[in-house]
C-alpha cells in the first residue's frame, strides 16, 4: 500500500517567553512512498523529518494538508486505526516486560472482531520473533539484551499487528558502528522479505543511500528532491542536496561563468555549453578529478592519504569555499606525494553549477 | 577504588562517630533498660534482669488501645494516602494549563506547620457551645446530626485523625509520584498509542509497573511515619491522649518517660522496644512482598 502526502504543514507554537508565532517545522511536504518500496526521508537534524513521521503513524496533527494511504484518506484517524507499526529511536521496549511479552502487547490491544486468543498471540508473536531472528531471546527482559538485539525486538514488535506501512524513526543510530552496517542489511532483507512498505528517518546519507529504493531529502520542512539514491547523488537539483548526500562531500568553489566556460581563480577549465554567464557555486565531486600532468585545474598539494583501492589527494585551491578539497582517485594513477602542486583533469559529469543566490542547478551540455 | 580502603574508612569516620553516638549506643541503652526490672531512676539501681517490663506493658490496657489505634491509622491512611496521592499526580501529569499553581497547592500542606494545621482542624471539626462546627453544618444540611469529632466517640475521633494524617502525608508523596510519572519516558506512551492501548491499560500495564520502585518507596515510607505517629493526635486532641482514648505507641512511650504517670523509662523503652520489632517486621514483609512483585 502507498503513502501519499498532500502538501503536508506542521507549524507549532513558538517555545520560550520571548518567542512569538509559530515555528513551520514542515512546509507543504509532497511526496509519494510507492506500495512495497523502502524510503529514506533524509535531512538535518531539525529538519522536520521526524515530525513528518510523527504526522504519518498519527501521533501528531497535521496544520494543513492529507495524508493517503493506499487512495485513502487517513489524515485524521487515530493511529491504532491507520494500521501502521512504528519503530522509536530508543526502541521504547517496556523494561518491566519479557521480550515475548512485549511483542504481544499490540495484539493484547484488540478488541472486538479482531480479538485473539491466546494461542493465536502467542503464535503471532513466535513468526515475529523468527522473523528477525530472536526466538531464544524470548525470556529477556530488555536490559538483557544489547542493542542490535533491542532493536530487532522493536522491529518485531511493530510488524506482529501485520501493519500496512512501517515506520522507523533514526533505526540505526544508537548502534556502534559495526552492527550498524549489519542491522541495515538486517533491516533491508525484513523489508524485502515481508514487502511491507517501509518509510525510514536518517540524518545519515550513507545508511540512507545504502538500504533505501528511494531517497526523500529535506531541509527547513521543505522537500528538496526525491528519486533513487544514485539518481539523486548524480543528478542534484541543488547545492545543499549536492553537499548533503556523498562522502567524502563535494568540493564547493566560487566560480564564473563566461561565453560558455567554466573560470575558477580567473583559471579557465571546463566548457559548460548552455550556461548563461555570471557568478556560479561550482560542486565538484571527490571522484570527479583525474590526475593530469596537461589538466587545467592547478592545487596546491597537502598530502596523500593511501586508502588501498584508492587514493585520496588532499590539496588547496585559491576558489575553494573550505580550506582543502578532496580528490579520490584510482591508485593506479601515480601521484608524487613530496610535489608542491598537482594538476587535475575534471570529468564533466561530476561538476555541478549552481546559481549563485537561489542555490538552484544550473545545467549544461555534458561533452564527451 | 578497591586500592584505598583506608581512605574510604576516614571519610566515613565522621558520619560514623555521630551514627554511633546518637544511634546505635541509644538503641543498646533502650535495649537495657528494656530488661532492667524495677528500674529507680534517682538511684540508678535496679532490682533484677528479666522480661517484667514487656509483661507490664504488654498488660497495659493503655498500651493496648495505643496499638490499636496506631494498627488502625495506619492500615487505613497508609493505602488511602499513597492511592489519592497516586490519582491525583496522575490528574497533575495530565493536565497542562496552571499545574504549576495546582502542584503548589497540593504541596502547600507540607511546609504548613503540624500544629497550626492542628488548630484549623479543631476549627473545622470540634463542636462547642458557641457552634457545632463547620463540618457538623455541613453533615445538617443532609440531615445528619451533629457528631463531636473531638470530644465524641471513638470512630468519629478516629475519623478526624485519619483525614488528618492523609491530608498531612499527601503532598509529600504527590510530589514524589509527579516527579516519577515526568520522569518515564513519553516513547513509551507514544509506542502504547501507535499500538492503540487503552488509557487504562497504559496506566496499568505502563505507567505503574513503571513508577512502581517509586510507589513501594512511599509505601515503606509511610508505614514507618505512621507507626511513628503522635504529634498529629497531639494537636487534635491535646496532651492527655490516654484520657481521649486517642493514644499511639509513640505517644504511649512519651507518657511513660515524661507524662503524668511519668517517671518510667524501663517500661518506655519496652514500649519502644516492641514498637521496633513491629516496624522491622512490617518493612521486611513490604520488602518481600515488592521484590517479589517487581521480578513477576
Amino acid at each position: 500500500m502507498n503513502i501519499q502526502l498532500q502538501e503536508l504543514t506542521k507549524r507549532f507554537p513558538a517555545r520560550g517567553r520571548k518567542a512569538r508565532g509559530e515555528v513551520t517545522a514542515v512546509d507543504r511536504l509532497t511526496f509519494e512512498v510507492p506500495d512495497g518500496l523502502l524510503v529514506g526521508l533524509l535531512g538535518p537534524s531539525g529538519c522536520g523529518k521526524s515530525t513528518t513521521l510523527n504526522m504519518i503513524c498519527g501521533l501528531e496533527t497535521p496544520t494543513e494538508g492529507k495524508i493517503f494511504f493506499g487512495g485513502e484518506d487517513v489524515t485524521h484517524l487515530p493511529p491504532e486505526l491507520r494500521g501502521v507499526g512504528m519503530v522509536f529511536q530508543n526502541y521504547a521496549l517496556y523494561p518491566h516486560l519479557t521480550v515475548l511479552q512485549n511483542i504481544t502487547f499490540p495484539l493484547e490491544n484488540l478488541k472486538g472482531a479482531q480479538k485473539l486468543t491466546k494461542a493465536e498471540m502467542r503464535r503471532r508473536a513466535l513468526e515475529a520473533a523468527a522473523l528477525v531472528q530472536i526466538e531464544e531471546l524470548l525470556d529477556r527482559k530488555p536490559k538483557e539484551l544489547s542493542g542490535g538485539q533491542q532493536q530487532r525486538v522493536a522491529i518485531a514488535r511493530a510488524l506482529v499487528k501485520m501493519p500496512k506501512v512501517l515506520l522507523l524513526d533514526e533505526p540505526l543510530s544508537n548502534l556502534d558502528a559495526r552492527l550498524r552496517l549489519q542491522t541495515r542489511e538486517e533491516i533491508c532483507k525484513i523489508q524485502k522479505k515481508t514487502g511491507i512498505t517501509t518509510l525510514f528517518v536518517t540524518h545519515d546519507q550513507e545508511e540512507a543511500m545504502s538500504i533505501s529504493d528511494r531517497i526523500v531529502v529535506m531541509k527547513d520542512g521543505v522537500l528538496m528532491q526525491q528519486g533513487a539514491p544514485q539518481q539523486v547523488y548524480d543528478d542534484p537539483a541543488n547545492l545543499f542536496v549536492a553537499k548533503f548526500l556523498g562522502t567524502p562531500p563535494i568540493n564547493v568553489f566560487e566560480g564564473t561563468v563566461r561565453k560558455e566556460r567554466l573560470l575558477l581563480a580567473g583559471q579557465d577549465v571546463l566548457a559548460v555549453p548552455g550556461a548563461p554567464d555570471g557568478s556560479v557555486w561550482v560542486g565538484i565531486r571527490p571522484e570527479g578529478f583525474t590526475p593530469d600532468a596537461n589538466g587545467p585545474v592547478a592545487c596546491g598539494l597537502s598530502r596523500v592519504e593511501v586508502l588501498g583501492r584508492d587514493v585520496s589527494i588532499v590539496c588547496t585551491h585559491p576558489a575553494c569555499t573550505t580550506d582543502t578539497l578532496r580528490a579520490i582517485v584510482n591508485a593506479r594513477h601515480d601521484v608524487d606525494g613530496a610535489a608542491d602542486t598537482v594538476h587535475f583533469a575534471l570529468h564533466p559529469d561530476k561538476v555541478f553549477l549552481f546559481d549563485h543566490e537561489t542555490e538552484v542547478r544550473i545545467p549544461f551540455a555534458v561533452q564527451g | 577504588m578497591h586500592s584505598k580502603p583506608n581512605k574510604a574508612w576516614l571519610y566515613l569516620l565522621l558520619s560514623l562517630v555521630l551514627l554511633g553516638a546518637f544511634l546505635v549506643y541509644p538503641l543498646i541503652d533502650v535495649l537495657i533498660y528494656s530488661v532492667e526490672e524495677g528500674f529507680n531512676f534517682a538511684s540508678q539501681t535496679y532490682l533484677g534482669v528479666g522480661l517484667y517490663n514487656y509483661s507490664y506493658v504488654l498488660h497495659d490496657p493503655y498500651f493496648l488501645q495505643a496499638v490499636r489505634n496506631t494498627f488502625v491509622l495506619v492500615i487505613i491512611t497508609v493505602p488511602v494516602s499513597t492511592g489519592l496521592a497516586l490519582l491525583i499526580s496522575a490528574g497533575l501529569s495530565s493536565i497542562k494549563p496552571l499545574r504549576k499553581l495546582y502542584q503548589t497547592v497540593y504541596f502547600l500542606p507540607y511546609v504548613t506547620n503540624t500544629l497550626a494545621v492542628g488548630l484549623v482542624f479543631m476549627v473545622l471539626f470540634q463542636k462547642t457551645e458557641y457552634t457545632d462546627g463547620l463540618v457538623n453544618l455541613m453533615l445538617r444540611w443532609f440531615g445528619a446530626g451533629p457528631i463531636d469529632f473531638i470530644n465524641g466517640p471513638h470512630w468519629a475521633k478516629m475519623f478526624v485523625l485519619c483525614f488528618y494524617t492523609i491530608w498531612v502525608v499527601m503532598p509529600f508523596k504527590i510530589l514524589v509520584l509527579t516527579g516519577a510519572l515526568a520522569s518515564v519516558n513519553q516513547d513509551y506512551y507514544k509506542a502504547a498509542r501507535v499500538d492503540g492501548t487503552s488509557r487504562r491499560r497504559i496506566f496499568f500495564r505502563i505507567t505503574l509497573p513503571m513508577i512502581s520502585p517509586m510507589i513501594v518507596y512511599l509505601v515503606i515510607t509511610g508505614f514507618i511515619g505512621a507507626f511513628k505517629a503522635y504529634s498529629d493526635a497531639v494537636a487534635l486532641f491535646g496532651t492527655d491522649l490516654n484520657a481521649a482514648g486517642m493514644n499511639t505507641i509513640v505517644g504511649y512511650v512519651y507518657d511513660m518517660l515524661y507524662g503524668d504517670s511519668g517517671g518510667y523509662p524501663s517500661y518506655a523503652s519496652a514500649a519502644a522496644i516492641i514498637l521496633f520489632v513491629i516496624v522491622l517486621t512490617i518493612t521486611c514483609i513490604n520488602l518481600l512482598v515488592s521484590r517479589r512483585q517487581l521480578r513477576d
